[in-house]
């Protein structure tokens, strides 16, 4: 039971991250590698406004939630748009080269070693803590529930959100529309980087410390998360994410294969990935001769 | 006009000749300077790294320049060679007085399990391209390092200790002369690849798979051979890499280092070998120098030029608003100028102009444009015509 | 299937994609050097019959033979080395590759240039002989469409006209039994036309090829065509004579009348 709350919380920290990946994936079109490093830009957003005098976790969020929009949106306008139309093998390199590039200037500024997040603590809930289940699992996993619930009636329900509904599926007769492309793959990557800054928060919660590497290894569990439940789609994203986290916390808490958690996880994907490449909820597309 | 008859074997191929005498001069620097007594240990462990990043370099290049499809997981195959080498070269050392003996049975050990390795990863390539594939390739190498990580056999987290059969003692500083001997033979093999029919089958499936596939190319086939061709030298340079340092840690073949690799690749050009060596070298040396310059977290800064580099000279060769820029002022354009001045003198014979030549500026684009400017628009399909995900092969 | 004459015969195939039958019981029969034309309305299914004989797509029902043997359900590859060739209506040539080595992809598979990746790895003698008999036989294809000359450019700085040739140059090389032209003349010019008309006729008549193409220009399609099939709806609509068929009613409300060419 406490394994799967666990595995739930964990997994919807993956979910938010791969709702990211699945945003951008979508409409876009293209695997937005450097999104596992937003969220370490956001984790360092945190920390910096946590060690200020007088330290505010609400202004501490707000401000990482600017940051990595802006960075969000700064990577897409330098380093994605001018290859819009460009091969997708080009448009990954470039995405690698983004992540790379995240990584050692987070390295060179804040350093190797990771930066412990002081006063990034809930308060305890006798209640739950009596089963064993600490405060973060339960917040995250319902503020992971009413975040995605929030994004589906966005794209649902808004004039934005049915332009991006039409942009992922055919951009040429979107813009014919009058819809501006650029424009909703702009917000898209605003939107996504957004998610990423309430996952670092999610992330600090668990974990509390920040370091260069933060992002690389949940992002491309989130990937895998977002592959798993069928990429482009958003309750997929959800269903992948908890999944996967479920899975995580399984075999760590078996002696005998917790070590191999890593390679098991990625197992599920490249096996996914072979039997059934369009995950649980996604949709088959098809090349046209 | 007469009847026209080809003759490769006279055709004097400029553009891989060069490569063989890139490689062979690295080795004499070595050599020379072995001679003359100036040769230092570290310069010697410099000229290794440089031969089986070459070695590496080239390889992936087959699979991301010739094949055209994206692998995150070189270092993987080379974590292979390098353990399962190093395992069985410690083994044999006991048994086998000879050094170079070992090396060369190890590394066939080597080569042809990561080959193997290859051909399993080869597989999902089938059915998965571009960012999927790239993602499955990345999960391999974690997977590879995740296993070895936790086998008590190969050193579990310590790494595996290679004492026994380096090569690092004063007296011989042979390991960089095998290695250029491996890096020229592989060149041997993968230009010889590429050049011949099965090499152009290779890039027909990059430029156009569809096309491939109704010309009667077995796709399955040559994926597979070129991720196995890649895999068997990746893994050879994992031996030498054992041979190389000690202890054979897990943590060297992360997934930066497919990255790294990648930058070669990219730096050099794609599709292009010349390149990739010329890359393969100065990424080594500028590794070498800068490791032992900077220190701590400076040491960052070295990934920050890679990703830049890699960021800049896509954004260059790509982006679509360049173009015209880049047929005026780009490297292409040099060339062609520099052609031009030699065609002067030179007068022009349509037979002496090399049949294989490409331009391999532009990273070849597997989903192209026309799938979806296509003009017969089938009411039944239109809406499943723009992700290149295949119906069943 | 005893008729030794009959090139191709296809016996009630059909396809449907999401409910909605992109072609449905197409018989079609072209007997040995033959030029045989498909014609039919944008999203009639001509397309998708070329598909399915190409094994692009798997029918649902019926069957296709080649020269007597069953060919239902093949992969790609091996139709097109059983002997079907074809063109595609946007082009796909390999653009990044020089004109003759596209031609040389073509000859890939032909046995009298077999030649296994080892020894080509490691230059063994086959490997000379089968790459210069493979050039010689690339060159003459070339020659017969007038490529000779631009053998050592990139496929896609052709001229449009001449990479619809260099296509058909690449589909020839596979030694093909039928060769499948899907709109071979669009985006052409008149004069560009006219030529075309006389390439086709003479793959056709000096190199003894059975030849099916779908077009929508009629002055080629009267011009060269010999029978003709016209499918609307996925449906064969009327089959014959060329003259016959474009002097069918029901031909010219469904396609004619539709389309002032």
């Amino acid at each position: 039971m406490i394994t799967l709350i666990d595995g739930l919380s964990l997994g919807s920290i993956y979910a938010l991250i791969a709702l990211g990946y699945t945003m951008v994936y979508g409409i876009a079109k293209m695997l937005n590698f450097a999104h596992g490093d937003i969220i370490m830009v956001g984790a360092y957003a945190i920390y910096v406004a946590m060690s200020f005098a007088n330290p505010n976790p609400v202004i501490a969020l707000i401000s990482s939630i600017i940051v990595c929009t802006l960075l969000g949106v700064f990577v897409e306008k330098f380093a994605y748009k001018p290859l819009r139309g460009a091969s997708p093998l080009a448009v990954l390199i470039t995405a690698i080269g983004v992540s790379y590039f995240l990584q050692s200037v987070a390295q060179i500024v804040f350093g190797s070693q990771p930066k412990p997040v002081s006063g990034w603590k809930l308060p305890k809930i006798e209640f739950l803590n009596q089963f064993g289940i600490t405060t973060g699992a339960v917040v995250t996993l319902i503020a992971g529930i009413l975040i995605m619930v929030a994004l589906t009636l966005f794209i649902n329900i808004t004039r934005t959100g049915s332009a991006m509904l039409a942009v992922s599926e055919d951009k040429g007769a979107a813009k014919l529309m009058g819809i501006n492309v650029n424009k909703i793959i702009t917000i898209t990557f605003a939107i996504g980087s957004a998610l990423a800054s309430f996952a670092s928060m999610f992330y600090l919660l668990q974990i509390p410390n920040a370091e260069p590497t933060l992002g690389a290894m949940p992002g491309i569990k989130a990937f895998t998360a977002a592959v798993i439940g069928g990429i482009g789609s958003i309750p997929g994203a959800m269903l992948g994410g908890m999944v996967l986290g479920v899975i995580e916390k399984i075999c760590l808490s078996i002696e005998v294969i917790s070590p191999y958690t890593t390679a098991i996880e990625f197992s599920l994907l490249i096996l996914i990935l072979l039997v059934k490449p369009t995950g649980f909820l996604g949709r088959t597309t098809k090349e046209k001769v | 006009m007469g009847k026209i008859t080809s003759n490769v074997k006279n055709e004097f191929k400029l553009k891989y000749l060069i490569n063989y005498c890139l490689v062979l001069v690295l080795l004499l620097v070595g050599m020379v300077m072995m001679f003359t007594g100036g040769l230092k240990m570290s310069f010697a462990r410099l000229l290794t790294q440089i031969g089986f990043s070459i070695i590496l370099a080239v390889s992936l290049n087959l699979v991301v320049g010739f094949l055209g499809e994206l692998s995150l997981g070189h270092a993987g195959f080379m974590c292979i060679g390098a353990y399962i080498g190093g395992f069985c070269a410690n083994a044999l050392s006991n048994y086998i007085g000879s050094k170079f003996l070992v090396l060369l049975i190890t590394m066939i050990i080597g080569g042809v399990i990561a080959s193997v390795f290859g051909f399993v990863i080869g597989l999902p390539s089938l059915r998965l391209k571009g960012d999927y594939l790239a993602i499955v390739t990345l999960a391999f190498g974690e997977i590879v390092r995740n296993i070895f990580k936790n086998q008590k056999a190969f050193g579990g987290a310590m790494g595996l200790s290679t004492g026994p059969i380096q090569y690092d003692t004063r007296n011989n500083m042979s390991l960089y002369i095998i290695t250029f001997v491996i890096a020229l033979i592989m060149l041997f093999v993968t230009q010889n690849l590429i050049r011949s029919k099965h090499g152009r089958a290779i890039t027909a499936i990059r430029d156009n798979e569809i096309a491939a596939k109704a010309m009667g190319i077995n796709v399955t086939f040559y994926k597979l051979l070129a991720f196995i061709v890649a895999a068997f030298f990746a893994g050879v340079a994992g031996v030498i890499y054992a041979h190389y340092t000690t202890p054979v840690s897990y943590t060297f073949f992360s997934y930066n280092y497919s990255i790294e690799i990648l930058v070669m690749v990219v730096l050099g050009g794609m599709g292009n070998i010349t390149g990739s060596i010329i890359a393969a070298t100065l990424i080594s040396c500028v590794n070498f120098f800068l490791q032992s310059r900077l220190s701590g977290d400076l040491a960052a800064l070295r990934y920050l030029i890679y990703a830049l580099v890699l960021i800049f000279i896509i954004i260059f060769g790509n982006a679509p608003a360049l173009r015209p820029f880049k047929e005026k002022y780009g490297i292409s354009a040099l060339s062609e100028k520099i052609k031009k001045l030699f065609k002067k003198k030179k007068p022009f014979d349509p037979a002496a102009v090399k049949e294989d030549e490409g331009s391999w500026d532009r990273i070849p684009t597997k989903i192209d444009m026309d799938a979806i400017l296509s003009t017969d628009i089938n009411p039944e399909i239109s809406g499943e015509q723009e992700n290149a995900d295949k119906k069943n092969d | 299937m005893s008729d030794n004459n009959i090139m191709l015969k296809t016996e009630n195939l059909g396809i449907s994609f999401g409910g909605l039958k992109a072609a449905h019981d197409v018989n079609i029969e072209i007997r040995k050097n033959q030029l045989y034309g498909l014609i039919g309305p944008n999203g009639a299914g001509k397309t998708t019959v070329f598909n399915i004989l190409t094994g692009v797509y798997t029918p649902l029902t019926g069957r296709f033979y080649l020269d007597g043997e069953d060919l239902t359900g093949q992969r790609q590859e091996i139709i097109n080395r059983k002997g079907i060739a074809r063109t595609f209506q946007n082009i796909r040539l390999f653009n990044n590759m020089s004109v003759i080595r596209n031609v040389l992809v073509g000859l890939h598979n032909s046995a009298e240039y077999k030649c296994t990746p080892f020894e080509s790895m490691f230059r063994l003698p086959r490997h000379f002989d089968s790459e210069n008999r493979m050039r010689d036989r690339a060159k003459e294809l070339l020659r017969i469409f007038g490529l000779e000359e631009e053998r050592n450019l990139l496929a896609c700085n052709l001229s449009y006209g001449n990479q619809r040739k260099l296509e058909i140059a690449r589909a020839l090389a596979t030694n093909p039994k039928l060769l499948l032209l899907d709109e071979p003349a669009a985006g052409m010019n008149p004069q560009e036309t006219a030529e075309l008309m006389k390439t086709i006729k003479f793959i056709k008549n000096e190199l003894n090829m059975t030849i099916l193409l779908i077009e929508h220009d009629m002055k080629l399609v009267a011009g060269i065509c010999e029978e003709l099939t016209v499918l609307n709806f996925g449906e064969v609509l009327a089959q014959g004579k060329t003259s016959d068929v474009l002097n069918n009613p029901d031909v010219i409300t469904a396609y004619l009348g539709q389309d002032e060419d």
